[in-house]
């Protein structure tokens, strides 16, 4: 196998050195295909977990401490005890990724598909359901086409559908296409979008999906990386999976590194363990910045997180010690900008997301996202007004009040508001685009003001392209 | 255009029998709609109303809320270059704006020769890979604007990648042979499978919500 | 801070509102418990009437339930114990304040100019809670100004604010989800799909409910400055649900007519015919004076009330077997009993109908018992339907029905022959050839185990081949559970008989179960109620055990329905005909019938508010005043009590319909008893033991009215059914009736009367293709004569029968009912014979 190099029929993946639970198969040509996978250990973790009680298998997953991949972190294990003893139930899997900087569900969906799907029907093994969706981003046409060859060869192997493996397990794995909506990721809006409906979240409390989901029947949403790592833990046992990573925190995780450093990439990398510091200028990973240029800030957890600055560098790779330092890991992705970055130009590409992005259903979210926009859309072009930079954390104050989390800044002796924000929406969406707002107006207000004072500059690149409606 | 084809019907019917509820399928069903007319004609969204028994209303309501459904034609090939924070650090509005001149239209339009429509596009899960953008959602990584513009030379004359026309996304589908099929759960039955009643005592209630 | 108090001694959830200790609802919404206490708080999408969906966030408030203070929106959030509510903190007020400066942020400042302006909880909140000034300099989202969503209803989309409340009541409440939210984000917009516009028949509900003034109604746009609008509450009379109304008029105009939120009847909602009829009152052609026929002219001349008076006295001088009136049913209970008394007690004639031949027996709907609305629509009940589609007949009804059988589990068995607006979400469809209905009941019934002495008639194996529902039907009738039948004349070409039989069969089944007549006409139940049907004396006395110490007289014969009535005149054995209210020709099935009885007839009187076709060829006619013109009582369905109110004046001569009788009677030289209103009501608590403790004088203020207690002295006599028709290869007929038709209130309203569409013949898609039939007409036969009537494929019409509506432009379907027990008809493809 190789080792420490890039790997090119999974573009973006680095295969380094570390321990590898879900990239394992990365390294071949053929991974996506039934016969290198039942010629390299795959389906034996269901084989495995068929001979078990499903019980057996939920507490085998929770004594692993399967952190959720999606975003939330929150244990699958204890997660799926949440589930009233009710039929029927759904698993439905979220393959929507789309958080900006994320890039790990993709590539997994691609390169091991029938890791994923035996991931799913373990999961639906221990939930004693019969029919799991797998939920795939549209846009991504290639993870289609794969997963579907996929599900068609298991099914003709009987590794899916009637009798399972030849025991009187049956459980259907249901491929659905996605049309291009970020919300969507959210598993409430995930559940409309299955429902044939536009993709907006449900309110939640009073209920959570587990309680009343996909038809309002409990429904399981797993985020495919989660999934992934089932068949792993099912032949090596929860044991072996705690081996890696933290205590708190075991496994590994897929990061994808891109921006300004020398190898971005994904990683499989040691949850809880490996610092940003570690992940930003080790050999073993991204290789230093960009051009020895200076880091200027980084996103830690996608498009969603407040950013970090160089204070927070030795953060580890650990939910809880991002969440006190005022941000949080998401979903894997981490954006690094160098001293080249217009911190008023980044910003504004961030909040222009979430106005494009949001459903539409709560108010702040829908207008308080699009008048943000507009107002640094206005500064940028250097048609800002003083009064703008406040208005601005003022319109984010709607959305999300209170202190929003921001990271510690050392040399201003500013500590650390820790994550989560408070809401006034359904969803987190709007409140995600406050998190660039509040950090790059913490951290880079000069470069607002000097956009300010300095007026129009007519360079012809200071306007970002127009959003299309078309 | 144009309502389903009578092969069309089939495999909405096939598709539509994959889910516990009509309207679930309403999502695929346009797709296939937008590959048979390379975008979602109002005849095709009154047919799949019929289809799913609902209310066309009700179709455009989803068909409207998801960027990937066109409701007028478009270019042969959708460019869309991503634009977002990890492509803009490292050139992608440079590229779209490569793009513009290139091809001579702003995103959101399409070129005269109807082969080309450009888009600027939120993230598409390939920021390590930045710039980059999809053509009919097949990925193009790490592009300049020389690539750029080797590519569309290559998509006016070879297709070399053989890209089909916009609408089709995925060439090949799920199909479950009827013998092989467990039984999509209905939503209306509420029996526990027989094997997990076999395998183990129905679980203690918990508390729900976390 | 709150001096709330709990307006009710309610067990239940405590919890503390702004410091106070409360008692909530077990479930109770917490936006609710703080309106019932008496704190108001902010909100746009919620309607109580609807599920919530929690999604303007204006009604955030910090609310801590042991975890620490929170802001959660009241309209999502039932209480829970202990729950600790600040709606006044600084935290709730400046998440309020920022909601409501984002709505405005995109929101036109048209107000001015807004048919809301005045009235929009937008303007409103934005006094009481905004932060005043707007700090959005940027350009507003722009939309084309207002396009129509409908023939009624018009959207401007720059004014919403996206509640969803329109559309939640489109989807949800009414089940026609024709407007949709389309786009995403900031650029979400309502609208319907190109060429299918919202055309509802509850249309006009998102008007009411639209917190903003985006949704406008065509009638009333530009009418009013609310300021200016003075108001009543009164009822609805188009048809028999009586719906709570509010009569809103400028400059002695009513100009909008709103739903009041009565929890027995309509919860707000109103049927564009209850909400926009009233059109008809200003605009339809009115009688206004009293006219008498110019007997060199044959012109009607207008005349003075006391001229127009004798002429009728003197008609009303001769045997009273030779007096006959007919209708009734549109006038408020007063003029009703007035009539009554006048036409039975004193003229002393017993053929007086108020039903045109197109409902069911008097007695049968006299002698059943009586359930209310929220009988019918409660969790955990069953309800038969027989008969008609509820939607195209009580729209407002089916309203509170579709809500029950859909939202709160409600069963419900439909025996109709066609499929219906509920059929879908039906536990039990029989597919009930004409006919056939007492065969279902029997088999229903003894199934469930009522002792029957005969058997099932089912010669065709129609009952046979639906025993599977038979069954399920039977053991929904089980009598664990209360059941409701809603019985009402589905077919006009199928006699009313089979329909009796079928009640009556029900009945045998279980006397526990109660009834609900779906009769159509408005105050139908009133009319009945005061004795204007054959055999009857006012408080569904029969005639012959009738003791009315006010009443000079009592008929001492046994009158004729209308139908009958309609005969002796055409045979010249009646002098007199009193059409009161009524349109027998567009409303009588036969009308040719009609036009030789009123040929035949000496003195033809019409009384009326409009003028139709049928006073056109009268003698005399006597001008009425009109829904909102006059004070009186309407009776509905469940024979509740509403009040009728004035809010304009009646114009020129017209009188109301109680006056009118009264001064006939002076002119026979006797008084009736009453010379006015409040007299009036005191002799009917007088005489009417179902009447003795009704407060007349609060029949308004208290909320939903009283319910008569119909307690029948004599009890049915229910036979073996009649045998269904055998099976021919004919098409059987069922004729059906649609809300928008060329009935008068429809077409003297010039915003509805464009609304009815062409008469067609409704065939099962299947059935077209078995005979082949092409185009869009077919050839029908009957008798001796072909009609080429326009086709229209229908899955909703059973296989092997044929539906038209009655009363609509274009072909005349009445022309096809041949008055036999049921109808066939010979269908051909166009262009055969
Ligand atoms: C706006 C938003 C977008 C999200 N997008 C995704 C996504 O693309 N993929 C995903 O797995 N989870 C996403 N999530 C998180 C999901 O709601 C959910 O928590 C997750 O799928 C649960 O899976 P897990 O428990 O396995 O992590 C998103 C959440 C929000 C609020
Ligand atoms: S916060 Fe935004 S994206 Fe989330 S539900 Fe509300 S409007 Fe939709
Ligand atoms: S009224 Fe509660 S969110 Fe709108």
């Amino acid at each position: 196998m190789p080792t420490n190099t890039y790997v090119d029929h999974a573009p973006g993946y680095v295969d380094n050195e570390g321990p590898k639970i879900v990239t394992s198969r990365f390294g071949y040509e053929d991974s996506y295909t039934l016969e290198r996978s039942l010629a390299t250990g795959g389906y034996e973790g269901l084989r495995t977990a068929l001979t078990k009680a499903p019980a057996d298998v939920a507490a085998e997953v929770k004594d692993a401490v399967l952190l959720g991949r999606g975003g939330a972190g929150f244990p699958a294990g204890i997660k799926w005890g949440f589930m009233p003893p009710v039929w029927p139930r759904y698993l439905v899997v979220n393959g929507d990724e789309s958080e900006p900087g994320t890039y790990k569900d993709r590539l997994l969906m691609e390169r091991d598909p029938h890791q994923l799907i035996e991931g799913c029907i373990i999961a639906c093994y221990a939930l004693g359901l019969n029919t799991c969706f797998l939920y795939v981003r549209g846009e991504m046409a290639d993870a289609q086409e794969r997963i579907g060859t996929a599900l068609n060869e298991a099914y003709e192997a009987g590794l899916v559908g009637k009798n399972i493996m030849g025991t009187d397990v049956s459980i259907d794995v249901v491929l659905h296409w996605g049309a291009g909506a970020y919300i969507v990721g959210e598993e409430t809006a995930l559940i409309e979008s299955l429902e044939g409906n536009r993709g907006m979240p449900r309110l939640k409390p009073p209920f959570f999906p587990a309680a009343k989901g996909l038809y309002h029947k409990p429904t399981i949403v797993n985020n495919v990386e989660t999934l992934a790592n089932l068949p792993w833990i099912l032949s090596n046992g929860a044991q072996a999976y705690k081996e890696h990573g933290s205590e708190a925190s075991p496994g590994t995780r897929m990061l994808a590194i891109s921006g300004h450093v020398n190898r971005p990439g994904v990683y499989e990398v040691p949850q809880g363990v490996v610092s940003f510091r570690e992940l930003f200028y080790g050999d073993n990973y991204c290789q230093g910045i960009k051009d020895g240029n200076e880091l200027k800030a980084f996103i830690p957890g996608g498009a969603s997180a407040p950013w970090f600055f160089d204070d927070q560098l030795d953060v580890l790779l650990e939910a809880k010690d991002a969440g006190a330092a005022g941000s949080m890991l998401g979903s894997g992705a981490v954006v690094v900008m160098d001293e080249t970055t217009d911190a008023v130009k980044a910003c504004l590409r961030v909040v222009r997301f979430f106005a494009r992005e949001s459903c539409g259903k709560c108010t702040p979210c829908r207008e308080g996202t699009s008048w943000e926009e507009k107002v640094l859309q206005r500064i940028l072009d250097g048609y800002g007004r003083e009064e703008d930079i406040d208005l601005l954390l003022d319109i984010g104050k709607n959305i999300s009040p209170g202190e929003y989390p921001v990271a510690a800044f050392g040399k201003a002796n500013l500590e650390a508001v820790p994550f989560p924000p408070k809401q006034t929406t359904i969803c987190p969406l709007g409140p995600s685009s406050v998190a660039p707002i509040t950090s790059a107006i913490r951290r880079f207000r000069h470069e607002f003001e000097a956009k300010i004072a300095a007026g129009p500059q007519n360079d012809g690149h200071s306007q970002a392209p127009e959003a299309s409606t078309v | 255009m144009s309502r389903l084809t009578p092969e069309n019907v089939e495999v909405a019917k096939e598709i539509i029998a994959r889910y516990p509820r009509p309207k679930s399928a309403l999502i695929p069903l346009l797709h296939l709609a937008q590959e048979q007319d390379g975008y979602v004609a109002d005849d095709a969204m009154e047919h799949l109303a019929e289809l799913v028994g609902i209310t066309p209303a009700e179709v455009l309501g989803t068909c409207s809320f998801y960027e990937m459904f066109k409701r007028e034609p478009v270019g042969k090939y959708m460019i869309n270059v991503c634009t977002n924070i990890s492509c803009q650090l490292l050139g992608g509005e440079e590229l779209l704006h490569h793009a513009e001149k290139t091809l001579g239209i702003r995103p959101g339009g399409t070129t005269d020769d109807g082969l080309f429509t450009l888009e600027d596009v939120e993230c598409i899960a390939a920021c390590t890979e930045a710039p980059c953008l999809q053509v009919n959602y097949r990925y193009k990584y790490k592009l300049d604007n020389a690539d750029f513009d080797a590519m569309i030379e290559d998509l006016r004359t070879t297709n070399k990648d053989n890209i089909p026309p916009h609408g089709t996304l995925a060439e090949q589908r799920q199909h479950i042979p009827a013998d092989k099929l467990a039984g999509i759960g209905s939503p209306e039955d509420t029996t526990t499978p027989e094997w997990f009643s076999k395998r183990l005592p129905v679980e203690e209630p918990k508390e729900e919500n976390a | 801070m709150t001096t709330a108090e709990p307006t009710e001694a309610v067990t239940g959830v405590p919890f503390t509102l702004n410091g106070t200790e409360l008692v909530a609802e077990e479930g109770e919404l917490l936006i609710d418990a703080c309106d019932r206490n008496g704190v108001h708080i902010p909100r746009f999408c919620y309607h109580n009437r609807m599920k919530p969906v929690g999604m303007c966030r204006m009604c955030l408030v910090e609310v801590d339930t042991g975890r620490g203070k929170a802001l959660q929106p009241s309209c999502m959030l039932p209480v829970t114990p202990e729950m600790k509510v600040e709606t006044e903190s600084e935290a709730t007020k400046k998440a309020q304040d920022g909601v409501l400066e984002l709505l405005l942020a995109n929101h036109p400042l048209d107000c001015p100019v807004c048919d809301k302006g005045g009235e929009c909880p937008l303007q409103d909140n934005a006094y009481a809670f905004g932060p005043g000034e707007t700090r959005f300099v940027e350009e507003k989202r722009h939309f084309k100004k207002p396009i129509p969503i409908s023939d009624l209803v018009k959207l401007d989309r720059e004014r919403c604010i996206l509640c969803d409340r329109c559309t939640r009541f489109a989807s949800d409440v009414a089940g026609d989800p024709l407007i949709h939210f389309i786009d995403r984000g900031s650029q979400t917009q309502v609208n319907t799909f190109p060429d299918h516009p919202f055309s509802s028949y509850f249309s006009g509900n998102t008007v009411q409910i639209c917190p903003v003034g985006a949704l406008t109604a065509e009638p009333y746009r530009f009418k009013a400055r609310p300021w200016d609008l003075e108001a009543v509450e009164s009822t609805a009379t188009v048809d028999s649900t009586g719906a709570r109304v509010v009569l809103q008029s400028s400059q002695n105009e009513i100009v909008r007519v709103l739903g009041v939120d009565s929890d027995a009847v309509n919860w707000s909602w109103l049927s564009d015919k209850e909400r926009f009829s009233y059109e008809a009152t200003a605009k339809g052609d009115r009688i206004e004076q009293p006219l008498v026929k110019n007997e060199e002219t044959g012109m009607l001349e207008a005349t003075r009330w006391n001229n127009a008076a004798k002429k009728v006295g003197a008609a009303l001088r001769v045997e009273p077997d030779r007096i006959a009136a007919v209708g009734g049913a549109r006038m408020p209970l007063e003029g009703q009993y007035a009539w009554a008394k006048l036409l039975k007690g004193v003229v002393g004639t017993d053929h007086v109908d108020a039903q045109l031949d197109d409902g069911l027996p008097g007695p049968l709907v006299l002698g059943l018992p009586r359930a209310t609305i929220n009988d019918a629509c409660k969790p955990g009940g069953v309800v038969v339907t027989i008969g008609a589609d509820l939607k195209e007949e009580l729209p407002t009804l089916f309203l509170r029905l579709r809500h029950a059988v859909v939202e709160d589990g409600v069963k419900l068995i439909e025996l109709t022959s066609t499929a219906t607006h509920l059929s879908d979400f039906a536990t039990v469809r029989f597919d009930v050839t004409p006919g056939s209905v007492g065969q279902f009941a029997t088999a229903i019934a003894k199934q469930a185990g009522a002792d029957l002495d005969f058997d099932v008639a089912d010669e065709s194996g129609l009952v046979e081949a639906q025993a599977d529902k038979v069954a399920a039907a039977a053991a929904l009738l089980d009598g664990s559970v209360p059941v409701t039948i809603i019985v009402g004349r589905g077919n006009l070409a199928e006699s009313p008989r089979f329909t009796s039989d079928a009640v009556g069969i029900f009945r045998r089944l279980n006397d526990d179960f109660q009834f609900m007549p779906a009769l159509r006409r408005g105050n139908i139940n009133g009319a009945l109620e005061m004795g204007l049907v054959p055999g009857f004396t006012p408080g569904g006395v029969q005639r012959e055990s009738a003791q009315l110490d006010t009443w000079p007289d009592v008929p001492d014969f046994d009158g004729m329905d209308t139908k009958e009535i309609f005969r002796a005149a055409a045979e010249g054995r009646i002098d007199t005909l009193l059409l009161l209210a009524a349109n027998p020709l567009q409303d009588f099935l036969d009308e040719d019938l009609v036009r030789r009885a009123l040929a035949n007839v000496k003195t033809v009187i019409a009384v009326d508010g409009i003028s139709t076709e049928t006073t056109d060829l009268a003698d005399v006619v006597l001008p009425a005043a009109l829904f909102g013109e006059v004070d009186g009582t309407f009776v509905n369905l469940e024979g509740r009590l509403s009040p009728l109110r004035a809010k304009v004046t009646p114009p020129s001569q017209a009188r109301p319909d109680w006056m009118i009788p009264a001064e006939l009677a002076i002119v026979l030289g006797v008084e009736l008893g009453f010379t006015t209103i409040d007299e009036l009501h005191s002799e009917l608590s007088e005489v009417l033991p179902s009447f003795a403790d009704i407060d007349w004088d609060t029949l308004g203020s208290s909320d939903d009215g009283p319910v008569l207690k119909l307690n029948r002295s004599w009890n049915i006599e229910f036979g073996k059914p009649a045998a269904a028709p055998p099976a021919t290869s004919a098409f059987r007929l069922v004729a059906t009736r649609k809300l928008w038709d060329q009935g008068t209130m429809v077409q003297e309203s010039p915003s509805l009367a464009s609304l009815p569409s062409e008469a067609a013949i409704h065939l099962n898609p299947d059935d077209i293709e078995r005979h082949g039939f092409v185009g869009d007409s077919v050839t029908v036969r009957i008798g001796d004569q072909t009609h080429t009537i326009p086709l229209t494929s229908d899955v909703r019409v059973n296989p092997t029968t044929a539906s038209i509506p009655v009363c609509l432009p274009g072909f005349d379907a009445r022309t096809l009912i041949t008055g036999r027990s049921t109808t066939a008809v010979e269908i051909r493809p166009n262009g055969t014979t």
